[in-house]
């Protein structure tokens, strides 16, 4: 049964709830917080003439100041791009060298350019450009197609059997699969290839290889196994192995040949885009 | 509580040169009730020397606070020349010859730690003298009431003023009295702004309504809380809002200073005929001046309390009747509350400046002191910070050898530009180099503009077949070739698993 009572010393009504003789007074809102509530009932009658607020079947109602974030945020680039633009323009306008010789450029270029790389190139070369078997590392100093400024830009712009016809295209054919070599003779190849960089194991095999090297290879890799910049032949002689350097890999890699791809990016990219993707990666620390 | 108008002024018996003001200390204790709404207090105005060193305080720290921001002090090119500064878009903070980078914010927390000391002590010694003459609250709040009385007129005045019904006098009164609180409030706003920009610059653009919108955001901010906290909630600031009265009472002890009225001497009180005889009556004649004098609303003769801020007004109050009847002064005056049970049982008054806890305060903040003062002077002007890539954690090159990576951040804290010699001692045959840089083996030079921090990226290569472990410890060290001072920095040199 509810009993409301006016307690005596306060003066205020009871709520009329009573539990184990504990009553609890019914103190009216505070004044000055009644007239806040109000307030914010009058605001946002306001806000939804004025700010987007209501859901409709289609639409929303956009609301007199036409506000909307997604605008803000477009607004925001656009100032963001606005604000790079002279120095932008400067890197599209400056030779490569000059890009890698004027600190300010510098910092800007490796900045973009690492953005650039981690949404454009990070998925094959790794977010640190690291690589993996089959996608080179681009932090050492052993490139296939040369680790100048030019020729990493030219790399970047036309890619690897990307299918432009300016790409890049060299040759490993499939000695084994297609005839050429035994799978003995691509075994010994293997021997004398691993023999460059390593101390040898099986000397005559070595022998037999170096016979089968200077027939199928040399073409390419050179008499030394040193490789080619210019034909995109890999140094067989360091210590870096793109696909693997032990010696299953070596024989994989004579048997069924090499085929990576690297896609273009001209006109894909910007050309001031690429221009900072080529320092960045150059300034990685194995550029030449 | 209804303060009647009629016996405001009501004589102290024949005694017609101390009036015997009928006032009630509305926040004393055993009046005090929770749900008791809140009655105004209008404290009257106390003439004597605690009063006079409160005009003094008053204008010295209002002078330090609207004044401070406009001092210059030239620090070289570049930089500002504001004496006290709080760069936020720079992030630094600048006091005279102090400079101090986000990183070195510690300074700012030893700067705390001592001011607390410092008060923990004063308050050990002599009570609740911040509260009293030094808070804010207590400065701009005396200040408003100057104003209030200026505009309203004396305590009986303002009464009369608030009970009498709307009248246009009434209203240009009250209006006048809003407008020049709101005046001072806009100021401290205004002043307040000041030390976190160039104080001329700001002013101009003030004046010019260009200035930024948070300095106009902040200057309301300010405003508000000075109108609100002086003008209206004034005491209640102090009782309810501040938790400051709380702490101090577990700093202080018996031997602490506290404004105290002396009971021995007083009681029992009562209205005194003047010539009669003083033998069994207290010097205390009820005249409950010390009372309307009071900006708190208390009655200081019910002893120690939570809600006295130790003012001191409540002295002088006293001080001046005393001198009209031709009594001592020193009825109401600072004691301590050893002291008042000496003088109950007619000990002799002894000064008690070194206890433990004094000694313990005294002794924390000359420590704190001395730190800060020799971190001060200690304070290194060349920072190094080295991070190293951990992706990839190590590159093999063609040869054989391994490179690591790292980005080493050069803190140059001197006014002027400087050139560093970055060297590396760790595994051997370790070449540093920066990327982009010359690789001619030599250590690279690496420039950092004045008052800036630089990042620079560097390569460490370590020759094939030397490294016999997954990892070696390597330290870089920075040189200034200009007069040879140096940085390090402890990090470590990978390599593959063996």
């Amino acid at each position: 049964m509810i009993t409301r009572r006016k307690d005596e010393v306060t003066g205020t009504d009871t709520t009329g709830h009573e539990w184990d003789g504990i009553e609890e007074l019914d103190t009216p809102m505070p004044r000055w917080w009644l007239w806040v509530f109000l307030a914010t009932i009058v605001w946002s009658v306001g806000y939804w003439i004025l700010m987007p607020a209501w859901p409709m079947i289609s639409d929303y109602s956009r609301g007199l100041f036409g506000y909307s974030q997604r605008a803000t945020v477009a607004e925001d680039i656009r100032r963001a791009h606005e604000s790079q633009g002279a120095i932008v323009a400067k890197i599209a306008a400056a030779p490569l060298e000059e890009i890698r010789t004027d600190p300010e450029l510098l910092a800007f270029a490796v900045g973009a350019g690492r953005s650039a790389f981690a949404v454009n190139c990070s998925p094959c070369h790794g977010s640190g450009a690291a690589g993996a078997k089959g996608y080179p590392n681009l932090n050492d100093d052993d490139w296939l197609w040369g680790g100048t400024l030019a020729e990493i830009e030219k790399t970047i712009r036309f890619g690897i059997r990307s299918g432009h016809a300016e790409a890049r295209m060299n040759d490993m054919p499939a000695f084994v699969q297609s005839g050429l070599l035994t799978p003995a003779q691509a075994n010994d190849a293997a021997a004398y290839v691993l023999s460059l960089s390593a101390p040898a194991t099986d000397a005559r095999a070595v022998a037999r290889g170096r016979e089968v090297f200077a027939q199928n290879c040399v073409a390419c890799h050179g008499e030394n196994g040193r490789g080619n910049p210019e034909l995109g032949a890999p140094n067989l002689a360091d210590a870096i192995w793109l696909y693997g350097g032990d010696k299953a890999s070596i024989v994989a890699s004579i048997s069924g040949g090499r085929r990576g791809v690297m896609p273009t990016w001209d006109g894909r990219l910007d050309a001031e885009v690429i221009k900072e993707l080529t320092v960045y990666v150059h300034a990685l620390g194995g550029g030449q | 509580m209804a303060q009647s108008d009629q016996a405001l002024k009501k004589a102290a018996d024949e005694d017609a040169a101390v009036e015997t003001v009928d006032v009630v200390a509305v926040n004393a204790r055993a009046r005090r009730s929770l749900y008791e709404k809140r009655e105004k207090i209008y404290p009257k105005k106390a003439v004597g020397r605690f009063r006079r060193i409160k005009w003094g305080v008053m204008a010295v720290t209002l002078a330090i606070y609207y004044v401070a921001p406009w001092l210059r002090w030239d620090r070289g090119p570049g930089l500002p020349d504001q004496a006290i500064l709080i760069d936020l878009p720079a992030r630094r903070f600048y006091f005279f010859f102090i400079e101090i980078w986000p990183e070195e914010v510690y300074f700012l927390t030893g700067l705390l730690i001592l001011a607390a000391l410092a008060l923990f002590l004063v308050t050990s010694l002599a009570g609740r003298v911040w509260c009293g003459y030094t808070c804010p609250q207590t400065v701009w709040t005396d200040l408003f009431i100057a104003v209030e009385r200026m505009i309203e007129g004396e305590r009986l005045q303002r009464m009369r003023l608030d009970a009498a019904p709307w009248t246009m006098g009434k209203v240009a009164r009250k209006a006048i009295k809003h407008a020049v609180w709101l005046l001072i409030a806009v100021a401290t706003g205004g002043a307040w702004v000041f030390y976190y920009a160039d104080a001329p610059t700001l002013a101009g653009q003030l004046a010019r309504f260009d200035a930024p919108m948070v300095a106009y955001a902040f200057i309301g901010l300010f405003t508000f809380t000075t109108y609100m906290l002086g003008g209206i909630a004034r005491e209640q600031v102090c009782i309810y809002m501040c938790p400051w009265p709380r702490i101090q009472g577990a700093l202080q002890d018996e031997d602490s200073l506290i404004v105290s009225y002396h009971p021995a001497r007083g009681e029992p009180r009562g209205p005194h005929k003047r010539g009669a005889a003083w033998e069994g009556h207290g010097h205390c004649i009820d005249c409950n001046q010390c009372v309307a004098v009071c900006p708190m609303g208390i009655d200081i003769r019910d002893g120690q309390q939570m809600e006295c801020i130790s003012c001191a007004l409540c002295i002088d109050a006293c001080d001046s009747v005393m001198d009209k009847i031709d009594l001592p002064r020193g009825l109401i005056g600072y004691d301590t509350l050893a002291g008042l049970e000496r003088q109950r049982t007619d000990e002799k008054p002894k000064v008690r400046l070194l206890r433990p806890r004094t000694i313990v305060y005294g002794a924390a903040l000359a420590l704190v002191a001395g730190i800060m003062v020799v971190a001060l002077a200690t304070r290194s002007l060349l920072e190094i910070g080295v991070e190293r890539d951990r992706n990839p954690l190590f590159v093999m090159l063609s040869d054989g050898s391994i490179r690591n990576a790292y980005t080493v951040k050069i803190r140059n804290k001197q006014h002027e530009e400087r050139t560093y010699r970055l060297t590396v001692r760790g595994p051997a045959g370790a070449v540093v180099s920066a990327s982009e840089g010359a690789r001619n083996g030599e250590a690279p030079l690496l420039t950092t503009p004045p008052d800036q921090v630089r990042s620079y990226r560097i390569l460490v290569t370590v020759p094939a077949g030397t490294m016999h472990d997954k990892e070696a410890d390597m330290t870089f060290l920075l040189t200034d070739i200009t007069d040879g001072t140096t940085a390090r920095y402890e990090t470590e040199f990978r390599g593959p698993k063996r």
